[in-house]
């Protein structure tokens, strides 16, 4: 009986084991939210695309327009946007599907990465800048 | 010295081994060198000819059809224009929200690899051309900040960019449910100056494209060969 509790164990073990090694943690680290949604535009160093894509890598915009950073990355951007002096045409497409605390994570990776040493974000703060965003915009 | 007779055997296979051992070394070589020339991708048929009463047995290969874009530029990309190059080739669109900008950035690393042999040429379809214009063409092709000649960005009647996708042997084509309405493949294809393909690579995967800008120069110094023969 004990033989066969144990190999139940071991079976159970060895199935967890599987498992959570084929279907990693869904992981809301910043690192992994900039990896998903915005590393194949901005590239993994932050650095952009030539004239196409803006870069995120010592960019002016961050510092400057901190307080619409939250809605631009739920809702995207349609017009034009300049970035360091450079002006870029391409669409952003937001990534509706992120809650508030995975956008502040995400936005912290952002302002203190790639060379930027900006202020980070709270999730009330998001939160906040969110809503009064969608109310200014609907 | 002195060889007694029972050991001469011994000995010489001992003093063969020594021939045998780089033997070997160089045979490995020599496949290695073998795999040094890429292989023709695609379905394949032989086909069997009698010549002056002998049968002779010919491989067709797998290739790229005859085929009419138009460029950045407005001027026509034909398989003419192409001929006697060596060419890398992907599909894409400008308004990709996925691979693309990716796909673009390891493409550039191409393009500055061999800006400057004027047998190398990129030619890259747009999969979307009722968005993608000439004029959006053009001006994708000026913020990456490359020159007509050397890359061309083209677009032409959807269903022939689709079709000429299945020949590369890529997916190319329209799908709702795919973010931005398309569905692509990254790869990136590198078609030989017979216009066989000879490697496809996945453009998104920077190891993979290092591979691709190894095997260019495989392709040159076979058409160089060819040339002098």
């Amino acid at each position: 009986m004990l033989k066969i509790k144990g190999s139940v164990l071991l079976l159970m073990g060895l199935v967890t084991g599987a498992w959570s090694r084929c279907t990693p943690a869904i992981s809301d680290s910043g690192e992994q939210l900039y990896e998903q949604h915005c590393a194949s535009c901005h590239m993994q160093d932050g650095s952009g695309l030539r004239r196409l894509i803006p870069p995120l890598a010592n960019a002016d915009y961050l510092i400057k327009y901190r307080r619409q950073l939250p809605y631009l990355i739920k809702h995207g951007m349609e017009a034009g946007i300049t970035v360091n002096g450079q002006q870029y045409q391409q669409k952003m497409p937001g990534a509706e599907t992120l809650t508030p605390d995975q956008i502040t994570n995400l936005l912290n990776f952002v302002q203190t990465n790639f060379g930027n040493n900006n202020e980070r974000f709270t999730i009330p703060e998001v939160a906040a800048m969110l809503d009064s965003c969608a109310t200014h915009n609907h | 010295m002195k060889i007694h007779p029972k050991n001469l055997l011994n000995y010489l296979i001992y003093r063969a081994s020594f021939l045998l051992l780089p033997g070997l070394l160089f045979s490995c070589s020599q496949t290695e060198s073998t795999q040094n020339t890429l292989p023709i991708l695609g379905e394949r048929e032989t086909v069997e000819q009698v010549i002056n009463g002998k049968t002779v047995t010919d491989t067709i290969y797998h290739q790229i059809p005859d085929f009419s874009f138009i460029n950045q530029d407005s001027q026509q990309v034909t398989s003419q224009t192409l001929a006697g190059k060596i060419y890398v080739t992907d599909f894409f669109f400008t308004t990709c929200p996925t691979i693309c900008p990716k796909m673009k950035s390891q493409l550039l690393r191409v393009y500055e690899k061999f800006k400057n042999n004027d047998q190398v040429v990129l030619l890259s379809h747009t999969i979307d051309p009722q968005h993608d214009s000439v004029a959006v063409l053009r001006d994708y092709a000026e913020r990456l900040g490359v020159s007509s000649n050397k890359w061309h960005f083209v677009t032409g009647a959807k269903d022939s960019v689709y079709a000429i996708a299945a020949k590369y042997m890529v997916t190319a084509g329209e799908d709702e449910n795919e973010a931005g309405g398309f569905v692509h493949s990254g790869a990136f294809i590198l078609v030989d100056t017979n216009r066989h393909v000879r490697g496809i690579y996945d453009g998104t995967i920077a190891e993979q494209v290092d591979k691709l800008i190894q095997d260019i120069p495989l392709l040159l110094a076979e058409k160089s060969q060819h040339a002098k023969n």
